[in-house]
């Protein structure tokens, strides 16, 4: 019997060697040569016979009262279709994602620079931007509540939202907060119990996806009253759930496409332009498309948090953490977003992937009249990880221990518990994922005597041949959830069918998942093909006439939508299996299917699936739920609130001109555990893209406010990472399988977007000693505005 | 918006002459992102591109004739010899698609401070100059009296640049920049130097950090008198750390930054002083080669 087990076995290997292109394999991405070669359509590429153009008019100012708006000029213009204010929207006039506080067009009021006024539609883009110039409105300035302490005094201040209008557990000019306490909290008995504390106020400035791809898409009216919206989102689901009340059509009349999407890093999880391109639509009975200019784009958009800390670490002698005293303050900005659960990941989380007995945490997010601010890749946990990671060093330093080694010593494993009294019960090997990203060989050092221009800091702008030039070394671990948390039962639906089209078995995947970049599509596909023993997997447009996949964030697709896929797929399989029992009477339990046949592991293929399935199509639609969570307790922030821990450890060498504080990132490692690398290209891709969006937040990304103004919408002097600024990225994955996740795997693709950053911040420390409390580091910071 | 196509030079002229606030462009690397960002709305463009004469250089010997068109790309690959000064800067330009687009024309047109060809023309010397023609004629403006404010020149209503006049380097030359990423970049501030052995004197230019680019004639006269009087410029002896130090902050001095989003005043100064030590450390060095390998 065993042996024939086996000789089954191998019978499986040779069929499903032939079904290529399953989990674990590489297949490259379906749409990667388009994109390589610009072929991609791309939602701004959409096009409609006669349709209009929609554009917006944005404020100037980040706070004023609304005297007038006069549309008479504008409505002149000829080729202009429409002028649309908030008297005009039929619906509801707030929408949200979590809590619905922001206004579809400005109502009275100015809450951020950049608010969306009137709408106008005209025949050519052109056209619809010059009746926007000549709409007339008269502004009351009033001065912008900026500040963390402009915010937190209302009385002397102002309020962004009146108190009377709050529609959450806002209070004062706090959108959310969120307490913890874990141990015996923070007292001055606890504080006794460390031999030695550090403190530290750390910053972090506002980063923003930058995506390529402006927000853009297009409406078409429908004869039955509806509209289509074609759209490049991150939710399409969600999208609709906000625009059909304001609207004022049922959802069903709200028919969602997702169109070419060029990026999104959590930028399109709120709406942008869908609801303002659909008014238009209805309105003029026309196709109406909007595209945002770049500096548009920059206004259309939430950002990430930028966030104020205060850390306070105690420890023993030996390094053993005893406390953590921790306050974040996030600024949201105008309109809630993603605030709440961004608060409620950054006071969950904020304390690392660390055992600490006593914990004391408040994370908050205040309402300003700065821009927006909510979903980024990393969510709450990046800014934290700058804060946390940065103390660590300065322990590690306080103590004379290697940064490495106090990390892991305190290092949390399988079976502990987070500071929230969840348990970790999954694999957590932190530890060795630090020490893996140690082990690794060191690059070589620059050869000072005939350097490349290119390789240091500076590069072809020619600012040193060598001189001034300081390496240093620096090491940082991560934390991050996967999937919704706090309760939110953010489940993914996929339909599969399979049929024979053209002589061959085929399997179609229907989901509404939205196709970011993340490389979905590629995974559905190989999920499929590993289920069902096909080869040829065709992936069916995403829409909203299959249910919901719950959004492309919080690393959670192949986790939720994959599962889903995974599950219907299983559904056909027993299906088309007992198909063939009832046909041919099998009494077969090893049963399975491979290289487009029913296969018996022992006996060996027993029928065709072209065969058994005939003109037959199986379909099956299955939801797929994670465990469910709880919310955090208010007060004390204990709950199980997580579905699933992803850690990933970062080490960073860089070259630092220390006179004119120029820095090149030579090598950034990452070691991270992905449960099951479903599809090991892309995992790498993922983890190395995150590393270098955190490289950018350490050292160029940031959105410049003053007064509440954006100073650099564009990417000109919106700064993001170019070839010449990006090192090799060793990539090291493990994994070690989950036993709560579908094959075990690990969400990827927000890890090395929170651990990357402070790895290159201590490596720029080590190189100067410096203490750099502030991300984006900048020139300036490492040469004429050294602290102390 | 109007959109005027000369076919050749003296259409060009003529066209501007009938269309005093027509734009020109030529690459459009800068002209099409003010366009895009709605900073201008001419009322009318004038596309030099059919202009062919514009790409074309020459070189005398003494002096490079640049048209005006010439892309910053092939400056590299055609001029790094002639003009190293000028090829080090067009080499920070942008992406490689913008150097294969722009050119000095523009980069002299649109007179930002932070232009990248500024510094390093003004490093060349005082016999650059910059030929501006219109239907009335042409004129051969001194670099140093072309930039007048931010992003003005002293072209006429009715003039267009037709190229730059640059001397043949006879020494060493450098340009610095700095960016706060590592390409792709517009300058935080930039330094542009120069040896001028012939004539016995040294060229420098300051780039973004003031309103217009600008030379620092304190510290080209200080330099100069150095080499003159301690007979450096026939020995390529040694200058001394004092020297090199008093130069930059003669440099610093010669700046009157301001702070915005690229950077503060005082990192820009900063800077410039240690581009200015680094690039006269750098062509002295070359100097110094040169004049041990003569003997």
């Amino acid at each position: 019997m065993t042996a024939r087990t086996i000789q089954g076995e191998k019978n499986l290997q040779k069929i499903n060697q032939a079904a290529k292109d399953g989990i674990g394999g590489s297949p490259l991405r379906p749409d990667g040569n388009l994109k390589v070669r610009g072929e991609f359509a791309y939602s701004s590429d959409l096009w409609h016979e006669d349709m209009l153009w929609g554009t917006a008019l944005r404020s100037p100012h980040p706070r004023a009262n609304i005297l007038s708006v006069d549309i008479t000029e504008a409505l002149k213009v000829p080729g202009v279709y429409a002028v649309l204010t908030h008297e005009d929207i039929p619906g509801a006039k707030y929408y949200g994602l979590e809590i619905a506080d922001q206004p579809a067009l400005a109502i009275d009021r100015i809450r951020y620079h950049g608010e969306a006024i009137a709408l106008v539609a005209a025949d050519h883009p052109e056209t619809a931007r010059r009746a926007m110039k000549r709409i007339k409105v008269e502004y009351e300035v009033l001065t912008p509540i900026v500040t963390e302490e402009q915010c937190l005094h209302p009385e002397t201040y102002g309020y962004v939202h009146e108190p009377h209008e709050y529609k959450s557990h806002a209070h004062g000019n706090i959108c959310h907060e969120q307490r913890l306490v874990s141990g015996l909290g923070v007292t001055d008995e606890v504080r006794a119990m460390a031999d030695v504390i550090v403190s530290g106020d750390y910053e972090v400035g506002m980063q923003d996806q930058a995506f390529l791809g402006p927000e853009s898409g297009l409406a078409v009216p429908a004869e039955d009253g509806g509209v289509d919206l074609y759209i490049a989102t991150q939710w399409l689901h969600v999208d609709r759930q906000q625009m059909a009340p304001v609207l004022g059509l049922p959802e069903e009349k709200v028919r969602l496409t997702l169109a070419g999407v060029g990026g999104a890093f959590g930028g399109r999880e709120d709406l942008s332009m869908q609801i303002h391109a659909c008014l238009l639509a209805l309105h003029t009975g026309k196709p109406v498309k909007i595209v945002y200019s770049r500096d548009e784009s920059f206004f259309g958009h939430v950002h990430r948090h930028p966030a104020r800390m205060h850390y306070e670490h105690g420890a023993t002698r030996d390094g053993k953490l005893v406390f953590s005293d921790c306050r974040i303050v996030l600024d949201g900005g105008a309109y809630a977003s993603a605030s709440p659960a961004v608060v409620g990941n950054a006071a969950s989380l904020g304390n690392g992937p660390y055992v600490i007995p006593n914990v004391r945490m408040h994370a908050l997010a205040l309402y300003s009249n700065n821009p927006s601010c909510g979903a980024m890749r990393g969510f709450g946990a990046v800014q934290a990880a700058f804060g946390y990671e940065s103390q660590m060093d300065k322990l590690a330093a306080e103590l004379g221990m290697d940064p490495v080694e106090l990390r892991q010593l305190n290092a949390v494993k399988q079976g502990d518990l987070m500071p929230t009294g969840q348990e970790i019960d999954a694999p957590a090997p932190v530890a060795d994922l630090l020490q893996r990203a140690k082990d690794m060989p060191l690059p070589p050092p620059l050869d000072t005597e005939h350097p490349d221009l290119r390789q240091l800091p500076g590069a072809l702008s020619n600012t040193s041949h060598g001189e001034g030039i300081v390496r240093g070394v620096g090491y940082s671990v991560g934390i991050k959830n996967v999937g919704f948390s706090e309760g939110f039962d953010d489940y993914s639906t996929a339909r599969v069918r399979l049929e024979v089209i053209g002589g061959e078995p085929v399997a179609m995947v229907h989901t509404a998942m939205a196709e970011v970049g993340q490389g979905g599509v590629t995974v559905h596909a190989q999920i499929a093909r590993t289920e069902l023993g096909v080869e040829q997997v065709t992936i069916h447009p995403a829409n909203t006439q299959v249910g919901s996949a719950g959004s492309t964030s919080a690393s959670r697709q192949t986790y939720m939508t994959g599962g889903a896929v995974k599950l219907a797929a299983e559904a056909v399989r027993r299906e088309l299996i007992d198909k063939g029992r009832r046909r041919y009477g099998w009494t077969h339990d090893d049963l399975t299917l491979a290289g487009g046949k029913v296969v018996s592991a022992a006996a060996g293929p027993l029928v065709s699936m072209v065969d058994l399935l005939g003109d037959e199509a199986i379909e099956r639609t299955r939801e797929h739920r994670h465990r469910p969570t709880r919310p955090f307790d208010k007060e004390t922030g204990q709950g199980f609130g997580h579905v699933q821990y992803t850690f990933c450890a970062n080490r960073a060498v860089v070259d630092v001109d220390v006179e004119l504080g120029l820095v090149k990132v030579v090598e950034l490692t990452a070691v991270q555990d992905v449960g099951k690398a479903l599809n090991p290209l892309s995992v790498v891709g993922q983890i190395q893209g995150g590393c270098t969006q955190a490289l950018g937040l350490a050292v160029m990304e940031e959105i410049v406010v003053r007064d509440g103004k954006v100073r650099n919408a564009s990417f000109t002097d919106y700064l993001i990472p170019t070839i010449l600024d990006t090192p090799p990225i060793p990539v090291e994955i493990l994994e070690l399988p989950d036993p709560n996740a579908p094959y075990g795997l690990r969400g990827v693709g927000e890890a090395p977007t929170v651990s990357a950053t402070p790895s290159i911040v201590a490596a720029i420390r080590n190189a100067t000693g410096l203490a750099l409390n502030r991300i984006p580091v900048r020139p300036e910071h490492l040469t004429t505005e050294q602290p102390g | 918006m109007e959109f005027l196509r000369p076919a050749t030079w003296d259409e060009a002229l003529a066209a501007k002459a009938e269309n005093p606030t027509a734009l020109p462009i030529a690459g459009g690397t800068d002209v099409m992102v003010e366009l895009n960002f709605d900073v201008h709305r001419p009322s009318a463009i004038l596309d030099l591109n059919r202009v062919t004469e514009l790409t074309e250089w020459t070189n005398d010997g003494a002096v490079v004739r640049l048209g005006a068109s010439v892309p910053y790309a092939r400056i590299i690959a055609e001029l790094s010899g002639p003009l190293p000064g000028l090829a080090l800067a067009a080499r920070t330009v942008g992406s490689p698609q913008i150097r294969n687009r722009g050119g000095v024309g523009g980069n002299l047109g649109a007179a930002s401070p932070a232009g990248d060809s500024h510094p390093a023309l003004l490093a060349a010397g005082r016999d650059v100059f910059v030929e501006a023609a219109s239907v009335r004629g042409t004129r051969m403006i001194p670099i140093d009296d072309f930039y007048l404010g931010v992003k003005r020149n002293c072209l006429a209503a009715d003039e267009l640049i037709r190229a730059v006049h640059v001397p043949v380097a006879d020494g060493p030359q450098q340009f610095s920049k700095i960016g706060t990423r590592n390409a792709m970049v517009i300058a935080v501030c930039a330094f542009g130097f120069a040896l001028h052995p012939k004539n016995g004197t040294v060229g420098t230019g300051i780039g973004s950090a003031a309103p217009t680019p600008r030379r620092a004639v304190e510290a080209e006269e200080y330099l100069r008198g150095v080499l003159t009087e301690r007979g450096l410029w026939e020995s390529g002896g040694p200058l001394g750390a004092e020297v090199v130090q008093r130069f930059g902050e003669l440099v610093k001095a010669a700046a009157s930054p301001i702070d915005d989003v690229r950077g503060t005043a005082d990192y820009r100064r900063h800077a410039l002083a240690v581009m200015a030590r680094r690039t006269l450390t750098w062509c002295w060095n070359d100097y110094g080669r040169q004049i041990r390998s003569a003997a």
